[in-house]
């Protein structure tokens, strides 16, 4: 009963973090094999899967089916958006970090934490018993565009494995609405005396616009997945226009609009994007400057750069409908605003090289993971500018370029934030460190592998391959890039394999690592000043807070750090520079 | 235990091949093991509506490869600088916290670029996507008129030309499976429509590229300045047979088409 309470229906914020870390982390390695699968249909299309083939496609001979393959595609991209990269970083590092760096004892609402965990299982198993429905799963793109999606005659898979992904969506949601209430209450509510919001982390500024984007685009992703689930079984048609056939029979519809989804999907999806990107730029922003041992350079301009990312998020969903039928003149406006983005991107980038330059860098792993992040979403934000070139999208739009561009950010810049971060605070969530050698064996093997595997989709992309295809070698136009694809292929496995190293380091570290103490990297912000792992309750004295959390290197200080929690002569007139 | 040298280096990498990998493939040279580099950058370009896509595709490039160029390098430079180690002299770490010309200077000067960059596309896009191309009907300029109507459906494309009355959209029109043919040197429009789910109209050799959407009729245009054969590619999931929706174009000396299409 005891151990009920304390491990699994906990309702202290850093068990619910670490629940939400562990979660995230397997259906990581199951989104990971899924892209596996994916590239071995497209190295050696139609050729018999080894050991796992006769078992799953006994039927076809061992091979992957083509509609086993759209599911493919589709899983992948659903559980890492939705199961893995949203939830590790709200669910996982949100929940552990915000009530410790506000200095915190938990969050406002304990127990409407719980259930926000609580309610990814439901998803969990929706989304499980998804893979088990007839037509081998969901096979309509993560983005589940209508007719596709709606209309079981159209694909396999829109049968009941399609409700199932619409439910675990919604349980998704429903878990995501708790978390960013709860964040946002904590965060303007609960800070410890003297932690003004200037004085905050950057990583807390970053979960407070992501809980703010969260709490006003989810509704709009809600209702959309609502009207999906009553055009399926209620006969409505929201998404669903008059007179279609479908595989030679008429399908039952009338009055709906296919582009409404898109526009409904996007409004939600597209703040989701920085929903994915803003968390891990606050992560990094906070490790980059502690491991320099230098002041962040540019506070304001980075909380004002992430505010107006925030802001600009929600204007500029249109872009990935440039081609989509939405009316041109309309594309062109989402085209500006779309270009606009890029730079409070570009500032941050500037202003973390600013922060490295002059400092005394500490490389630990989670250091590397910092720096390779910033090198990754350098590509990455660079192709989004391309992108944003509507004319260049009507070539490029649904090619790899594409795809490449979304993997740089979001494997590139998100998950090496998030693996870096495990890194770094890894010794306050379990009080050991992990193992530096292993790590960095680790990071220079994800990094290198990382680029053979989505570099040279920007060249497949600037020959027009299309995504979501499960044979290019069919026509006349891409055999050539045959070679490139198998590449890619060995290299994601490798990408895959060497994550072996880091669950070895994870749980090996738990028991063989070295004791970490309370504040292992000489870190100003407040949750080094709890113990390692913080006690239920975080703190064992009360904390006050004199001084922002970027105060390294103090000139006529003898130590290069000034923890916030350090009562003391402010730094205020001592700072240099314009 | 490996050096910073080490990680620069590493770092150092990302300008060198991210850049050295661009080039190689714009000018087309060189192999390896027998996989010749050439064919790894855009497709030859028949449509002259679609030259100033390419031309901004030149141009973004080149913009974003001189500010990827600039800024890893300057990280790799400060990890080989900055990096701490034991032959480090105990030089502290600077203390600054902002500057604000410097801030303004990187707003001010990515902000002229890329407002530049969303004017000048403008009438591209315009171009493409809104301008329906015009000719000279009897000393009046009037819109081209649609030669063909193209529906995409599960996993083909259906194409009807008008029949003897010469309108399309009635029921003399003739259709033909996957095969459409266009006349080369003039402005070509089609009608696109979908039959069940969404497709998306694309062929990479002309840049041309429209989701055909149930339940909306669209036009595309473009001109072919090159005879040949054209792959017409299916670019939006419709389902397990995505990758196999293609269909041929022939684009024919004027004239010929007819006896083509017989």
């Amino acid at each position: 009963m005891r151990f009920l309470t304390t491990y699994l229906f906990s309702r202290d914020h850093k068990i619910i973090g670490i629940q939400f870390l562990l979660s995230s982390l397997i259906w990581f390695l199951l989104g990971g094999l899924l892209a596996a699968a994916m590239r071995w249909q497209l190295a050696w299309p139609w050729s018999d899967v080894p050991v796992l083939g006769s078992w799953l496609f006994a039927n076809e001979g061992g091979q992957i089916p083509p509609e086993y393959y759209t599911m493919l595609v589709t899983m992948h991209g659903t559980v890492m958006v939705f199961f893995v990269v949203i939830p590790i970083l709200a669910g996982a590092f949100g929940n552990y970090l915000i009530p410790l760096m506000i200095g915190a004892d938990d969050m406002a609402f304990p127990t409407l934490n719980m259930l926000s965990y609580w309610f990814m299982w439901p998803a969990f198993g929706c989304l499980m018993l998804a893979f088990a429905a007839p037509g081998y799963g969901p096979a309509a793109g993560w983005t589940s565009y209508p007719p596709l999606a709606v209309l079981e005659a159209a694909a396999p898979g829109s049968g009941l494995a399609q409700t199932l992904w619409l439910m675990g969506l919604t349980f998704v949601g429903i878990s995501s609405m708790m978390g960013s209430i709860n964040y946002i209450t904590t965060i303007v509510q609960m800070r410890a005396p003297g932690m003004t919001m200037f004085r905050l982390p950057m990583t807390i500024w970053a979960m407070l616009i992501t809980a703010i984007l969260q709490a006003f685009a989810l509704p709009v992703l809600t209702a959309a997945v609502m009207m999906q689930i009553s055009d399926r079984l209620f006969g409505t048609c929201f998404f669903i226009p008059e007179g279609l056939m479908v595989a030679d029979g008429p399908a039952t519809g009338g009055g709906g609009q296919v582009l409404l989804w898109q526009h409904l999907f996007w409004f939600y999806s597209h703040p989701a994007v920085y929903i994915m990107l803003l968390p891990a730029m606050g992560m990094a922003s906070d490790i980059l400057s502690s491991m320099a041992r230098k002041p962040l350079f540019g506070y304001k301009p980075m909380v004002y750069s992430m505010l107006s990312i925030g802001g600009l998020g929600f204007i500029v969903w249109g872009h990935h409908m440039f081609v989509s039928g939405m009316q041109p003149l309309v594309g062109a406006a989402f085209m500006l605003s779309t270009i606009l983005i890029a730079l409070p991107s570009g500032i941050k980038t500037f202003n973390w090289l600013a922060t490295l330059w002059g400092g005394r860098l500490q490389l630990t792993t989670g250091m590397l993971f910092c720096v390779g992040f910033i090198a990754m979403f350098v590509i990455g934000g660079l192709s989004g500018v391309l992108m944003a070139v509507a004319p260049v999208t009507i070539f490029i739009h649904d090619t790899y370029y594409i795809v490449a561009h979304f993997h740089y950010v979001l494997f590139g810049g998100t998950s090496l934030i998030v693996i870096g971060a495990i890194y770094h605070w890894y010794p306050k969530m379990f009080g050991r460190l992990m193992s530096e050698w292993l790590g960095k064996l680790h990071f220079f093997a994800t990094f290198v592998l990382m680029n053979c595997v989505f570099f040279p989709m920007h060249f497949l992309g600037a020959q027009g391959l299309p995504r979501r295809y499960a044979d290019f070698t069919a026509g006349d136009s891409f055999s050539h890039l045959q070679p490139v694809n198998e590449f890619i292929t060995y290299s994601a496995f490798g990408l895959v394999a060497v994550q072996s190293l880091f669950i070895l380091n994870f749980f090996g570290s738990m028991v063989f690592g070295r004791r970490a103490g309370a504040n292992p990297w000489n870190a100003n912000t407040l949750e080094w000043a709890a113990p390692s792992p913080p006690p239920h309750g975080n703190f064992t004295s009360p904390i006050t807070v004199y001084r922002g959390p970027y105060e390294y290197s103090v000139p006529g200080r003898e130590s290069d750090f000034w923890p916030q929690t350090e009562p003391g002569e402010d730094a205020h007139g001592s700072h240099h520079g314009a | 235990m490996l050096t910073h040298r080490f990680w620069a280096g590493l770092f150092a990498l990302v300008p060198i091949l991210g850049i050295g990998l661009y080039v190689i493939a714009v000018l087309g040279v060189g192999s390896v093991g027998g996989f010749s580099f050439a064919g790894l950058w855009l497709p030859e370009n028949a449509n002259p509506y679609a030259n100033a896509i390419d031309h901004l595709f030149d141009l973004v490039h080149i913009i974003c490869g001189v500010v990827l160029g600039v800024t890893t390098s300057i990280l790799a430079y400060v990890v080989w600088r900055y990096a701490d180690h034991p032959g480090r002299q105990a030089e502290p770490a600077l203390y600054i916290t902002h500057h604000t010309l410097l801030e303004w200077i990187w707003t001010a000067i990515p902000a002229a670029i890329l407002v530049f960059l969303g004017f000048y596309q403008l009438q591209v896009w315009a171009d493409n996507k809104m301008n329906r191309p015009m000719v000279m009907v009897e000393g009046q300029e009037r819109a081209v008129e649609p030669s063909a109507l193209v529906v995409g459906k599960q996993f083909g494309w259906e194409v009807y030309y008008p029949g003897p009355d010469g309108v399309l959209g009635t029921l003399d029109d003739q259709r033909v499976e996957n095969e459409l043919t266009v006349p080369v040197g003039r402005p070509v429009v089609l009608r696109v429509e979908a039959k069940d789910v969404l497709h998306s109209f694309a062929i990479p050799g002309l840049r041309v590229k429209q989701d055909v959407v149930p339940g909306m009729t669209q036009l595309v245009w473009f001109q072919v300045d090159r005879p040949g054969t054209y792959e017409i590619l299916c670019m939006e999931l419709c389902g397990w047979g995505h990758y196999k929706m293609r269909a041929r174009m022939k684009a024919v000396a004027e004239g010929l088409e007819a006896e083509v299409q017989e």
